[in-house]
């Protein structure tokens, strides 16, 4: 199996596809030496991400082992992590302060 | 790991040898053309300012000038002035010999009488020191010489999920082995510099990278612009970026995971080694500026659409993991990273063979923009002219 998406660190809950994917097709993915896949649920457009697990409302999506956001509605394995689900959690400059 | 290098009587060493021909101000752009064009081993910067400039605007430029003259990979320095810019070729000169101990001679065009008198001068001093420069022997220099500033530009979606970790991999690399590196474009860290202050080695440090995002947000909205508007952009939404904080990690990438030892002004040296980090546009030319004005003695560049930007006194190596752009671009480009998002190879294979591409240009192989002479620079300003 082609690989053709990519994890960019292990504790990741999305992977970035990198070609495009139709529903119904495998997510082949590399982590460490291991070979995982997932099943597309929906379109996955080229460098658009996909849940490697299920995800309920306000869960943190996890890219780059940081959190990139949370989600706005729950996203089931398998579907497309986006602008329209996610949203970035606001922060202030003074509570980053240490 | 070693490299053959020049050793300097102050600082790191040079991986290459550059006279470099260095105006003044702008009216002395044309005639510094024109003698590095004269002379080989020379290298000349065009530079569009220099008068009629607030002092903060004078500082800035007086820095990236002396930093310049200061770069490790210049052997000497020949200054072309006018006469009537902010500060003449004698007292910029002056500046210089106090910072350096290598050859530095300067003319001003109105005491000379003219262009073409100034140009047979200053082209018989280019002439002299660039003999000179050819008789420096390279000698083994630890990696530890090395300063490889981090830049990225005319980004897609590639960049943050391929190139940016492939160059953070080689960051991570060369720290460990002993050398610096210098990741800048602060205002790409803001959405992402509680991440990149996780890397701080000190609470200093940490609260540094995030008053530095504040100050330039602040800075933006005194000029009326709001650097979070439309962020991410719509072209980078439908590339898949989803937040800016995702946008901003793909970018901070590049710079590594390691400990970040330094928070740096605009075109300052660094004082530490390691991982260092430079308060600096995100215009990917101006960045690269700051960085050479700071000491970087190669610069990596990652693209996705390409571009073709060099820097005269520092090799710009650059990087795409945009197989189509790499064949549309190789003549610009220097090294495909595309078999990270082909999925044959992953970014932390692709870092250690830009390990291997680094360490030859340090040799002296020459990146594709420094084979074509490119000299692209542009100065950060802080205020209209007056």
């Amino acid at each position: 199996m082609n690989i053709n998406a990519l994890l960019i660190d292990d504790t990741d809950n999305v992977v970035t596809c990198v070609t495009e994917v139709p529903a119904g097709s495998e997510v082949v993915y590399r982590k460490g030496d291991e070979v995982l896949s997932l099943k597309a649920e929906e379109d996955i457009p080229y460098c658009h991400k996909i849940a490697l697990n299920d995800l309920a409302k306000g869960d943190e999506v996890i890219k780059y082992g940081e959190m990139i956001g949370r989600t706005l509605e729950p996203i089931a394995k398998g579907f497309r992590v986006w602008d329209r689900n996610i949203y970035s959690v606001p922060r202030d400059y003074a509570s980053e302060m240490i | 790991m070693q490299f053959w290098g020049y050793k300097r009587n102050e600082g790191r060493a040079g991986i290459r040898n550059h006279v470099l021909i260095l105006p003044t101000c702008v009216c002395g752009s044309e005639t510094a053309r024109i003698v590095a064009s004269q002379v080989r081993g020379a290298v000349n910067i065009v530079f569009n300012t220099g008068c009629s400039d607030v002092q903060a605007n004078t500082d800035m430029s007086q820095k990236v000038l002396t930093g310049f003259a200061c770069n490790p990979n210049v052997y000497g320095v020949v200054i072309i002035g006018l006469g009537c810019e902010t500060v003449g070729h004698k007292p910029l000169r002056e500046k210089i010999q106090a910072m350096t101990s290598k050859p530095v001679v300067s003319f001003g065009i109105q005491e000379e009488g003219g262009t073409l008198r100034t140009i047979e001068k200053a082209v018989r001093a280019a002439r002299d020191m660039a003999a000179e420069a050819g008789r420096q022997q390279k000698e083994l220099c630890d990696i530890s010489e090395l300063l490889m500033g981090i830049e990225c530009g005319g980004s897609d979606a590639t960049s943050g999920i391929a190139s940016n970790p492939a160059v953070g991999e080689l960051s991570d690399l060369l720290v460990d082995l002993g050398a610096s590196t210098m990741m800048s474009e602060s205002i790409e860290w803001i959405g992402g510099e509680h991440v990149l202050a996780k890397r701080a080695a000190t609470p200093e440090i940490h609260n540094q990278i995030i008053q530095v995002c504040k100050d330039y947000e602040e800075h933006l909205k005194a000029a009326g612009q709001d650097c979070r508007a439309g962020q991410p952009t719509p072209g980078n939404k439908a590339g898949g970026l989803s937040t800016l904080d995702e946008k901003s990690l793909g970018c901070i990438r590049k710079g590594g995971t390691r400990p970040i030892v330094e928070v740096l002004e605009q075109a300052a040296r660094p004082t530490k080694t390691g991982a260092v980090v430079m308060d600096t546009a995100g215009f990917d030319i101006s960045s690269i500026t700051s960085m050479v004005a700071g000491g970087c003695n190669a610069v990596i560049f990652t693209t996705g659409r390409g571009t073709p930007t060099g820097n005269a006194i520092v090799p710009v190596l650059k990087v795409t993991a945009n197989a189509k752009t790499f064949m549309m671009m190789e003549d610009n480009m220097d090294v495909d990273l595309s078999a990270i998002v082909q999925g044959t190879k992953t970014y932390k294979e692709m870092g250690r063979e830009l390990l291997d591409v680094i360490h030859d240009v340090c040799n002296g192989k020459l990146t594709k923009a420094e084979a074509y002479g490119f000299s692209d620079i542009a100065v950060d300003h802080v205020c209209r002219f007056v």
